[in-house]
This record gives structure tokens, sequence and C-alpha cells, in this order.
């Protein structure tokens, strides 16, 4: 086994972590709420039990940051509706296969007949397409910008190869739209936030600066318990100084520019909307529509589905926790009613949904 | 789901890349980052190559947080 990087291990390192854990412990200064705004940090968070290793006046809170969890369900029932139909082959990422539906969930509709594929790219899906041309393709278009430029890319690429069986239902998300929707939740005061590494990769930092503008600290973090520290240092200091800037703690993997080259086949290929999400609901300019240029590859407008039915799961607080207003064991379900092999809500479900991260490591 | 994994391109033809991760190779394209070399280590997401790992930068990220856990300020 090669390592598959050689300072990997740095970022690891149990007497960094404790070294670092020790500056926030003798920090002075007001009490902190911040937010992890991504769903793998949530994981990163909880698996290495960071939450409960701060010191009290640093409250770590989880947000909107898995893009399975703040898919509406309206979204998710047309997804399924979808697969329901003739010759039309069904294809997702692995975590939304187990999502709970109003009516049913994808792993059902397999079971009574539906073509569903999990793909591990949408470069699969593609290939799915061009390999059977009798049937339609849809891919579930779920994600945040990490994901939207990949998705793009394969539009563009089943435009240029004329594999017109291949379609998208496109339901992908905006990072920043939804903390500035995160700043006017009334009873939420979050002091700074912990911004997601692989999104910032492609929007670069300045994509936070209106977040910044507004007085609140933001630092984007790379994924090791040491990034994590180091970036939860910044803030504080930040924090403790008054000021409010946009940091970049993960430099080896963000660029000050992002990537140009996925950000210009994103603008191509979407359109940027109005959209719902689960918990902070109509958000505008915050997700991405499928332009005009590209519409003989869009899901929405080729297949008409009906999905008025749609609702939220009853008990289920998955909206309050993903704008950060309660924690999973605030929910009377969870770990109740609700396990991860019984999900009642998507938050549960999805690998970095905060259900899911508390019931594996804080219960 | 915007978990991405680093790995090393250690084939290429254009925008086809052979990237290992881990002892294991897998493929990747890199249409999203045509400036991708082989040798270089990249972020990989959902098949597709979106960042490189620059190394200089991990180096200076480290020499700043052993400063910060060192309670040494020079790191700032
Ligand atoms: S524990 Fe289950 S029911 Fe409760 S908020 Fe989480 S996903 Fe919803």
């Amino acid at each position: 086994m090669t390592m598959p990087l050689p300072f990997l291990d740095e970022f690891r390192h149990a007497d960094h972590t404790a070294a670092l854990l020790e500056t926030l412990r003798e920090r002075q200064g007001r009490p902190l709420k911040i937010m992890e705004v991504c769903g793998t940090h949530t994981m990163a968070i909880s698996r290495h039990g960071i939450r409960q290793a701060l010191p009290e006046d640093i409250e770590l809170i989880s947000g909107p940051g898995c893009p399975v969890c703040v898919t509406a369900n309206a979204d998710i029932d047309t997804f399924i509706e979808m697969a329901l139909l003739p010759r039309l082959t069904a294809a997702t990422f692995g975590d939304m296969l187990r999502v709970p539906g109003t009516r049913t969930g994808l792993a059902e509709a397999r079971s009574r007949g539906a073509d569903v594929r999990i793909v591990y790219s949408p470069l699969d899906a593609l290939e799915l397409a061009r390999a059977d041309r009798s049937r339609q393709v849809v891919f579930f278009g779920v994600g945040f910008e990490t994901t939207a430029p990949t998705i793009a890319a394969t539009i563009a690429r089943a435009r240029d190869e004329g594999i017109d069986n291949f379609l998208v239902y496109s339901a992908h998300k905006l990072v920043p739209p939804a903390l500035e929707a995160l700043c006017e939740v009334p009873g939420l005061a979050v002091d700074a936030f912990l911004c997601p590494g692989h999104v910032s990769a492609i929007i670069g930092p300045a994509a936070y600066e209106p977040i910044a503008a507004r007085g609140l600290p933001c630092v984007i973090s790379g994924f090791e318990p040491a990034d994590i520290l180091q970036s939860l240092i910044m803030l504080a200091r930040q924090a403790d100084a008054e000021r409010a800037e946009v940091e970049v703690q993960y430099g080896r993997g963000v660029r000050p520019e992002g990537n140009p080259t996925a950000l210009s086949l994103m603008d191509t290929v979407f359109t940027v909307a109005d959209g719902e999400w689960r918990g902070l609901g109509k958000i505008p300019a915050s997700t991405l529509a499928i332009g005009d240029e590209f519409a003989a590859h869009d899901a929405a407008r080729r297949f008409a589905v009906d999905v008025s039915y749609s609702r939220e799961p009853e008990g289920c607080i998955c909206g309050e926790i993903l704008t950060g207003l309660k924690n999973p064991r605030q929910c009377g379900r969870f770990r109740r009613s609700c396990t991860p092999d019984h999900p009642v809500g998507p938050c549960m479900v999805s690998s970095e949904g905060t259900c899911a991260a508390y019931f594996q490591y804080e219960s | 789901m915007c978990l991405a994994i680093p790995a090393k391109i250690v084939e290429l033809d254009g925008a086809r890349a052979v990237v290992e991760v881990g002892g294991l190779t897998r493929e990747a394209s890199t249409v999203l980052l045509p400036e991708a070399a082989v040798g270089d280590y990249v972020l990989i997401h959902a098949g597709f190559a979106i960042s490189r790992v620059d190394e200089r930068e991990a180096r200076e990220t480290i020499r700043l947080f052993e400063a910060m856990a060192g309670g040494d300020e020079a790191g700032e």
C-alpha cells in the first residue's frame, strides 16, 4: 500500500490534535456558536469526538450541508414517480436508495420492478444510456457545487455525443444562498461558519464575502481533525478580535479563484433558479435548473408526474435540525422509531446526515 | 456527498486519467481540471478530478498549526 499523500499523517496526528484542543481551551473570549455547514464535516466531527472534546464555550452545531437531506420531499417523490415509469432506468448515488419518500422509497420502487441503478459517477449513468438506447436513463442530480459540475460535464458530453436518452432531474443546490437564508432564521444566533472545503474548491473563497459582510467570520476548512481544530482556532481569533473575514485553512485544496473550468461549465449547462429546501423553505436563486440549450436532457421537462400528495414525514424534525435549531436528541423519534435500519427522515439515512452521525457516534 | 478523495494521477490520455488511491487504481475524468498532469495529487469527486492538492500549501498549513499548537503567535 502506498500512502495516498505523503503528509496526510500530519493532519491526523494525535499530538497535534491534543495541542490544538489545548489552544482552544486556553482561549478567553465570549462563548461562540459555530455552525459546521458541510455534512462531511459533521461526520468527521462526530467520528473524532470533536464536539464533546471542545471547551464548553465553543458550541458546534450542524447545518444544512447534507445534499440528500435538504432535498425537498417533492423532488424525492418526483424522482421516485419517474423511476416507476415504463422503459425508464433511474440512476442515482447510493445515498438516495433508502431515503423515504412520502408514499414509497426508491428501494421499494425497485422491489416493485422499477429499474433503479446505483452509480458512483454520473458518467456511469451516461454509459447505461449508451449501452441501451431503447431506455430513457434519468439521473437524479442531487448535490452542491462540488457535484453540480460533474453532472454539467456529463450532460455536455451526452449532448456532444448525441446520447439523447440520457436525462437529468436537477435538484442541485447552492451553498452561499443557504447561508444567507440561515442568517435570517429567527432564534438561530450563529456566530461564525466553518465553511465546506470541497464546495469551496469549486466556488472559491470570494463566494462567502456577503456572509462575512454581515459580520460573521468564515473559515474554509479541510476534513482531518487537525484541519477542523485549526479552523476553529482561526474562527475564534477572528471573533475575539471582532473581525469577520473569509479565511482559507484548506489551502491545499482550495485556490483563490476556485475552479474556473468547473464554474464556467456549470454556467453553460445550468441556470440559477429559486428553489425549495427542506427546513429552509424557498430560497431565491439557490438551485440549478437545466438551461434551455440542454432542454433535451432535462427530465423535468420530459416527464410530467403528479406529486401533489407530497408532504414531510410525520414527527420528523429534520427541517429544524438542518437549520441548526435543534439536534437529533431533541427529536422524539430519534433512536426509538427512527434508526438507520428504519429511517423516518433523510437525516437518518444519508452517510452525511446529522441524525445518522449522532446515531453512530454521539449517542 | 461532497466527499472527495485525494489520489495520484498515474496515467493521462486526453481527459481520461488513471488515478491511484491507496494502492488501487481507477479511472477518472480531468475535464474539470485541464491543467492536471501525471504525478499530480488531485481530489476526486464522483469520478472527476475537481482540484489539485497543493503540497506546498499543505506544508504551510502544517507549519501554521504547529505554531498554533505551540501557543506561538508567529503562526498568525
Ligand atoms: S431522528 Fe429521524 S425522525 Fe427524527 S429528525 Fe432525525 S430523521 Fe427525522
